[in-house]
């Protein structure tokens, strides 16, 4: 569980986030959502560390996140994975090395028990067999589960996620989504996910904060999307015209 | 520019405590040292044998050139070639050509990870970012460079022996006896020295252009070039110092 409070942040001229709140839930998938330039990607790094709020609070269940010194914040992120918008995954690096590395870093297991855990995680992508592989190598979908892979490696119980379906195709995108949550039920993880994919929202949001003018605009359960009365998630979710009519029509008749 | 060289200045010193932290692994810590010692051993050797034959060549035709006429006797080139290798040309020289190779390398190398997100992926793994990527390079070249230094200096000595003995300039006894003579040993310790500190300064300022760039591709190309300016700019001030100090005692 991650609670933050009243977090500002600006960036030398532009106040990207004006005051959140928020509860993100353990064993949920939580999902921040916005439109692009909106904060979700700040907001992420603030969690994690990457970037530091001008003011505010994280606790990390009882941990004040940001009192932390380097080797404490280096303690509880054996506790984190995170996977970026642009995978990160290291390019000199065969996908096991990559999804090693931190076994590597952190674990004196030998290398056959690595293995078996490399195996493991890589089966639990369903792309078991391509370990020798470069990322360069592998598709767009294929790097996301890598990196999804990489980042479970430690048994994390925070999962950070910066728009797992950008740039991949409908039918792609749904499965890693599924993965998520998979992976969010089994471990009872405390996941985060940055999207503007309203398929995800609608699948996956167990627990949503839409982000909209730096301020929480609102928050709910992906079963209250449709119903809603919020004028700004109803222009996020239902943009487009052929949208508006899907949810009317749906509203009409609730079969 | 001031307070810009101040920040700067700043932050490279108290980057230095991150550096030199006891690592999460040794072993991963070794395998990335022994993989840098290669890159710049290995990697750096034949620009420093090709560079150093000729400087040595030139020293001591030009040398030849300007001294041939006077009551000096030629058993001096030999002297002068190698004092020159030792005091001057074997470090400085040297290390002013690495930095443009190993130091452009390093910050382009760090940099582009940090552009890629590689290096915020492994601060969220728990890596020590600074210490893991950058202590190795330092290590690697504080081992290194003074051996390319070494070679370099002997290189430079049979250079000026090439140039001068085969093709009939002068004799091969005369250099000889001048490699033989007015021989300080003090000299070569201040070469090490030198060789020590210039690696120290090249490979940590270039690691630092790196580790902090910003923005694309264009921040990328203009980190490695100020890489290799810092890294020559304090090379030579730092020649400067050393020799005063040294020279003083
Ligand atoms: N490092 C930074 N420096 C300055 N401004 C930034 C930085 N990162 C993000 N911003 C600004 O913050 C705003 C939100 O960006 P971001 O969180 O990336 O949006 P998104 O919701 O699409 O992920 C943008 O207007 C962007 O210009
Ligand atoms: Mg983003």
């Amino acid at each position: 569980m991650i609670r933050v409070k009243n977090i500002y942040k600006s960036f030398a001229d532009t106040e990207v986030l004006k005051g959140i709140d928020f509860l993100f839930e353990a064993g949920k998938t939580n999902l921040i959502i916005g439109k692009s330039g909106a904060g979700k990607t700040v907001l992420l790094k603030l969690l994690v560390g990457l970037f530091k709020p001008t003011s505010g609070e994280i606790w990390y269940s009882d941990t004040n996140f940001l009192s932390l010194n380097k080797n404490q914040l280096r303690e509880l992120r054996m506790d984190v994975g995170m996977l970026f918008q642009g995978n990160a995954l290291f390019d000199s690096l065969t996908i096991e090395e990559n999804i090693r590395f931190p076994l590597d870093m952190f674990t004196k297991d030998s290398i056959k028990d690595k293995r078996k855990v490399v195996d493991h995680c890589l089966e639990r992508v369903e792309l078991a067999g391509i370990n020798d592989k470069f990322p360069s190598e592998i598709s767009g979908g294929m790097q996301k589960r890598v990196g999804i892979a990489r980042s479970i490696v430690l048994n994390p119980k925070y999962l950070f996620v910066d728009e797992p379906n950008s740039g991949l195709d409908p039918k792609t995108a749904i499965k890693i989504d599924e993965l998520i949550k998979g992976i969010t039920d089994e471990y009872n993880i405390t996941t985060v996910i940055n999207t503007h994919d309203m398929n995800s929202v609608m699948e996956i949001g167990e627990n949503i904060c839409l982000l909209d003018k730096g301020l929480v605009a609102w928050r709910g359960h992906m079963s209250e999307v449709l119903n809603t009365d919020n004028k700004t998630l109803e222009n996020f979710i239902f943009a487009s015209p052929f949208l508006k009519k899907l949810r009317n029509r749906a509203l009409a008749n609730p079969s | 520019m001031v307070k810009n060289l101040l920040f700067h200045l700043g932050r490279f010193v108290s980057w230095h405590g991150q550096i030199f932290r006891k690592p999460e692994n040794w072993k991963m810590y070794y395998k990335e040292t022994v993989r840098q010692m290669y890159d710049i051993g290995i990697g750096s050797f034949p620009l420093v044998f090709i560079i150093s034959i000729f400087i040595g060549a030139v020293t001591a035709v030009q040398f030849y050139y300007q001294l041939s006429g006077t009551f000096i006797p030629p058993y001096y080139i030999g002297y002068i070639v190698r004092d020159m290798a030792i005091i001057e040309l074997a470090s400085t020289f040297t290390c002013i050509v690495l930095a443009g190779k190993i130091g452009s390398n390093m910050a382009a190398e760090i940099g582009g990870m940090r552009q890629k997100e590689h290096i915020d992926a492994m601060e969220i793994m728990g890596v020590n970012t600074a210490a893991y990527l950058v202590m190795p390079k330092i290590v690697a070249g504080f081992f290194m460079i003074p051996i390319l230094v070494s070679t370099a200096m002997l290189v430079n000595i049979g250079g000026g022996y090439l140039s001068t003995v085969p093709t009939g300039i002068f004799l091969h006894a005369d250099y000889i006896r001048g490699l033989r003579s007015f021989f300080i040993p003090y000299y070569v310790f201040m070469m090490y020295v030198k060789a020590f500190s210039f690696a120290y300064l090249l490979t940590s300022i270039s690691c630092y252009q790196g580790y902090f760039v910003t923005g694309g591709s264009i921040e990328l190309g203009a980190a490695s070039t100020r890489a290799v300016v810092f890294s020559c700019i304090a090379i030579i001030v730092a020649d400067y110092l050393i020799a005063v100090l040294l020279t003083a005692v």
